[in-house]
């Protein structure tokens, strides 16, 4: 999929995002790519915090906020209202940050697989709790300072979420960056067109977060495929396919070392 | 700052007519991208990467909903996209 396939009206626009903001357009291109009849579903986290500013409404299709730990229980319950009403053609999407998915959300979410429910999950992963003033979550990676992890960093993994929904039985799942964004047009498109629970993991930096520049969010989430930070994947019937393999893995340290929230003090270096 | 389409009368309900009540972005920059349409071959990367859908399809900017973060600038292969300071537009800046 490229520009030219995207539908050319905005389903979210005028939204409060930080300049810069993956996550942003992590959503927008994700609603260009569904269309007009899609319901949008979003927990609490920055997504729904800078796109419901009542009385203001940055989406121009249907959506809207959850409960922070019920985002996929809630696309249940539009879907199956929706057949109840025997409303056609209308997609259910949810945009979750990785707290709320990984987290708190989790057990929703796997619950939702289990049912096998018609919907297409999509985490924006920026990495830490964000809308709150950036706590480390179950995504944020080893090393990462956040405010919960001030010091030393993050002394955690980053949770295989790719891995969980598998593991629960998830129809489709891929991983993608809004670095790449025709390979995540394209996911979303197949996602859309399979029935079941389908679930998609986007890499999207947050520049506030991370200690990037605003102009280098693109940038930073197509670096992290190429050192091999974040490999692009899908899981499909049983099978793992890897879509771009690491091109450059020799610039890994400096992808690294371009983010503030990996620069350790000195007192606090281990090793 | 004056909301640019903001209704006579407060509304009562919560359901409002979608995407109709945004106020614009165009004041948090500091610098905005220009486009030089004679280097643009139209090859869309700027329209589709911009978190916020500022750039149109034929490749024009809103600058009410522009931010300024300079993702255009950098995504641009041809070297079209400047980032220019919002000070030297100041004049244009004043609203109605
Ligand atoms: C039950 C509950 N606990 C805590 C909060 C506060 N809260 C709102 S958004 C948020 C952070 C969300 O983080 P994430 O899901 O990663 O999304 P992001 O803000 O990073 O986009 C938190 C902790 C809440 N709204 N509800
Ligand atoms: S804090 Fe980060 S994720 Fe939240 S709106 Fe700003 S850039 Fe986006
Ligand atoms: S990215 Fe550059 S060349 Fe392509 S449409 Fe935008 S300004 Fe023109
Ligand atoms: S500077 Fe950022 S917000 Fe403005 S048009 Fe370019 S990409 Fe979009
Ligand atoms: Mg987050």
């Amino acid at each position: 999929m490229s520009a030219r396939d995207l539908d050319a009206r905005e389903f979210f626009f005028g939204h409060k995002a930080c300049a810069g903001c993956g996550g942003s357009l992590a959503v927008r291109i994700a609603l260009k790519v569904l269309g007009e009849r899609t319901v949008a579903v979003l927990p609490a986290g920055c997504m729904s915090a800078v796109g419901f500013n009542f009385p203001q409404l940055a989406f121009t299709n249907n959506a809207l906020i959850t409960p922070f730990a019920a985002a996929a229980s809630v696309m249940t319950g539009i879907e199956a209202g929706l057949r109840r009403r025997s409303v056609k053609n209308v997609r259910v999407v949810g945009f979750a940050g990785d707290g709320g998915t990984a987290d708190i959300g989790l057990q929703a979410l796997s619950g939702a697989i289990d049912r096998g429910d018609n919907i297409l999950y999509i985490c924006y992963d920026n990495e830490a709790y964000m809308n709150t003033g950036i706590q480390k979550s179950g995504l944020t990676p080893h090393g990462a300072r956040t405010t919960t992890t001030p010091h030393k960093g993050s002394r955690r993994p980053k949770k295989d979420m790719l891995a969980i929904v598998a593991a629960n039985g998830v129809n489709y799942t891929a991983s993608a960056s809004i670095g790449y964004l025709d390979d995540y047009m394209r996911k979303i498109k197949k996602a859309a067109g399979i029935t079941g629970a389908k679930y998609i993991h986007v890499l999207a930096p947050c520049p506030t977060g991370w200690g990037v520049n605003t102009d280098e969010t693109v940038e930073i989430a197509r670096e992290a495929v190429d050192v091999g930070f974040w490999p692009l994947r899908e899981y499909e019937n049983g099978t793992w396919i890897t879509n771009r393999a690491p091109s450059r893995p020799q610039d890994l340290e400096r992808h690294i070392k371009r983010q503030g929230r990996f620069k350790i003090e000195k007192r606090y270096q281990e090793d | 700052m004056p909301l640019k389409r903001l209704p006579d009368k407060a509304p009562e309900l919560t359901a409002f007519e979608a995407g109709y009540l945004v106020s614009p972005n165009g004041e948090w920059r500091s610098v905005r991208p220009v486009i030089d349409m004679e280097r643009c071959v139209r090859c869309g990367q700027c329209y589709l990467y911009c978190p916020d859908g500022a750039i149109s399809p034929e490749i024009s900017v809103d600058y009410d909903f522009c931010k300024g973060c300079g993702i255009c600038a950098k995504i641009c292969g041809k070297g079209a996209v400047a980032m220019r300071k919002e000070s030297d537009y100041a004049q244009l800046h004043q609203r109605k």
